[in-house]
């Protein structure tokens, strides 16, 4: 814990140092990003996103983002949520290591997870991502684009990179000495989750798979996404880094609240196209029995119960 | 050619209020009254729209939680003799959601759509008399990107899907003698407004143009449906039940595709 401390704060002081000075992005981002990147394992860095929906203050800064050390070379795992962000990850990593970045890992299609991809273009890194995540991507970007430019000004959005590494089902990334094991995921939170196993660390990057403290939001397959949180549960993971929530949990301890809301979303949908109940009725009722200790609940719980039915409905 | 006509006159008048800028409260009332008067003029040509209030309740979400699935539900007073209602999102590219023309078996006293919302707008429901009057009633609702927002689902499951139905009976309410039914149509009911980057091309629209519903030959109901009608349309309507023949449903859509499924019912309760 002591350890973990310390490193937090030589993380901060060495961050704010470099980000202070830069100029691509304002100095309080770049404050509030070190304050808010700690190491969870030797070479897992996490920086902690904001649990607030996207603003000019906090730039999209609302996911979880971070990276991996290895012995020659570094990989990100969500570059952020807009190109400001994006850059001030790209800084505080500068700040660390001077080992080049190989690798730009997407965890799926969200926006704040991908839109500072282009921050790492000097880096010249291979983008990786889920095999359906460039048509996603095609799908949403102008969309997302056009929706965060009206919150952070058209400068600090940025676009998401296509990946050119596609993954199909697992891959492997090597950071000299260090392995990352990526694994595909059928539809779940969205169509293109990707997890991120560190082996040597036994750090599972969950990206939105999994949530902490806020509400889970729906754009895929509930009862797929219970599929894949068994699945995971089973990896050699000791501790897991959400994608919203503290910089890391222990797995599969952390995905118990997460679970609840899921199963009861699902149990209740359910129930009410069984009893043939209206849709306004079940999305103003289903999963709310697990409403307490989430944030932002009542602005998703609605829409993940519309999400659920429509696609529950053809069961 | 009506839809034609009225889809160029409405991009004219969104382009009109852009270059305006941003208007006060006061002026976003008086731009949505006259917008509603141009979009009435269009679709009822030469006809006046009278406040429907009372004889018509028209219900959604004051804030939709999902934009590209708004559920509205319209009822009309059983004393009213109700030809035609329809159903107009005053703000989307394309108003008309669905007007829907009842048939001897229906109860035209109930009447609920799913529908597609583009911006904050004026909700109108109108309901045609038998005696050739109009009824309309609006309601306001905060909601955007249900035309242009990526679907949730992707679109080749949506296609592998098209055409399926499903049609709910529910037991009649004491009294009415009327059952309500809910019939939902697996349809992408595309509204060609998505936009690929990387091809810069659009989705080609496709829509549920025509849906028909009948019991041993006679008709419950037939909608004309267009793009503002959510993916999977749904519609829920009542109908007084004939004997025990099938009812039988006929969905086109904008590429000529036909889609027909018969529901068996059980007797009349």
């Amino acid at each position: 814990m002591m350890a973990r401390l310390a490193g937090a704060l030589v993380v901060s002081a060495l961050v704010v140092g470099a980000l202070v000075l830069a100029v691509s992005t304002s100095p309080s981002h770049a404050e509030q990003f070190a304050a808010r990147l700690t190491q969870i394992a030797p070479g897992d860095y996490v920086r902690v996103g904001e649990c607030a929906e996207a603003t000019a203050q906090n730039l999209d800064g609302i996911a979880n983002t971070g990276f991996v050390v290895g012995r020659t070379a570094v990989a990100v795992i969500d570059p952020g949520g807009s190109l400001a962000d994006g850059r001030a990850l790209r800084m505080a990593l500068r700040a660390l290591t001077p080992l080049p970045v190989r690798y730009v890992v997407m965890t799926h299609s969200h926006p704040d997870h991908v839109f500072g991809g282009a921050a790492f273009l000097p880096d010249h890194p291979v983008f990786v991502g889920h095999w359906r995540l460039p048509a996603a991507l095609a799908n949403r970007a102008a969309y997302d684009a056009g929706r965060l430019s009206a919150v952070l000004g058209q400068d600090a959005v940025g676009a998401p990179v296509p990946p050119t590494l596609l993954v199909h089902d697992t891959a492997t990334l090597d950071l000299g000495g260090r392995v990352l094991d990526l694994q595909a995921h059928p539809a779940a939170h969205t169509n293109t989750d990707l997890t991120v196993l560190d082996r040597s660390t036994a750090v599972l990057w969950a990206g939105d798979l999994l949530f902490v403290g806020r509400v889970p939001s729906l754009d895929g397959d509930l009862p797929g996404w219970l599929r894949v949180l068994d699945r995971l549960a089973a990896l050699p993971a000791a501790r897991a880094v959400p994608g919203h929530g503290p910089a890391s949990v222990p797995w599969p301890a952390g995905a118990a609240a997460e679970r609840r809301y899921l199963a009861a979303l699902l149990h209740d949908v359910r129930a009410g196209l069984a009893t043939g109940t209206d849709i306004t009725v079940v999305a103003a009722n289903a999963g709310r029995s697990q409403r307490g200790g989430w944030a932002l609940f009542d602005e998703y719980a609605g829409r993940n119960a519309i999400v659920a039915y429509k696609e529950l409905q053809w069961e | 050619m009506g839809v034609i006509r009225l889809r160029v006159a409405v991009l004219a008048g969104i382009g009109a209020l852009a270059a305006a800028g941003p208007l006060s409260a006061e002026e976003s009332e008086a731009s949505r009254a006259a917008r509603w008067h141009e979009v009435a003029q269009a679709v009822f040509p030469g006809r006046t729209v009278q406040d429907g209030s009372g004889v018509i309740a028209l219900d959604a979400p004051p804030r939709a939680m999902d934009a590209a699935l708004v559920p509205v539900s319209i009822t009309v007073q059983p004393s009213a003799k109700v030809k035609s209602l329809t159903l107009v999102v005053d703000d989307n590219p394309a108003p008309v959601a669905g007007r829907v023309h009842f048939g001897p078996l229906a109860d035209p006293h109930l009447l609920r759509l799913r529908v597609r919302v583009d911006q904050y707008t004026l909700l109108h429901a109108v309901a045609e008399m038998q005696d050739g009057s109009l009824l309309g009633v609006g309601r306001f609702i905060k909601a955007a990107g249900g035309c242009s927002a990526p679907g949730t689902s992707d679109q080749a499951e949506a296609l592998a899907r098209i055409g399926r139905m499903k049609l709910r009976v529910q037991a009649a309410a004491a009294g009415s003698g009327a059952q309500t039914a809910e019939l939902l149509i697996s349809h992408p009911n595309a509204n060609g407004m998505q936009m690929n980057p990387v091809t810069r091309l659009y989705t080609p629209a496709r829509y549920v143009q025509t849906v028909r519903v009948s019991q041993g030959g006679q008709l419950v109901f037939s909608m004309d449906g267009d793009i503002s009608l959510a993916q999977d349309p749904a519609i829920t309507f009542a109908f007084h039940q004939e004997g025990s023949a099938a009812v039988d449903v006929e969905v086109d859509d904008s590429a000529k595709a036909v889609f027909r499924q018969s529901f068996p019912v059980g007797g009349p309760s």
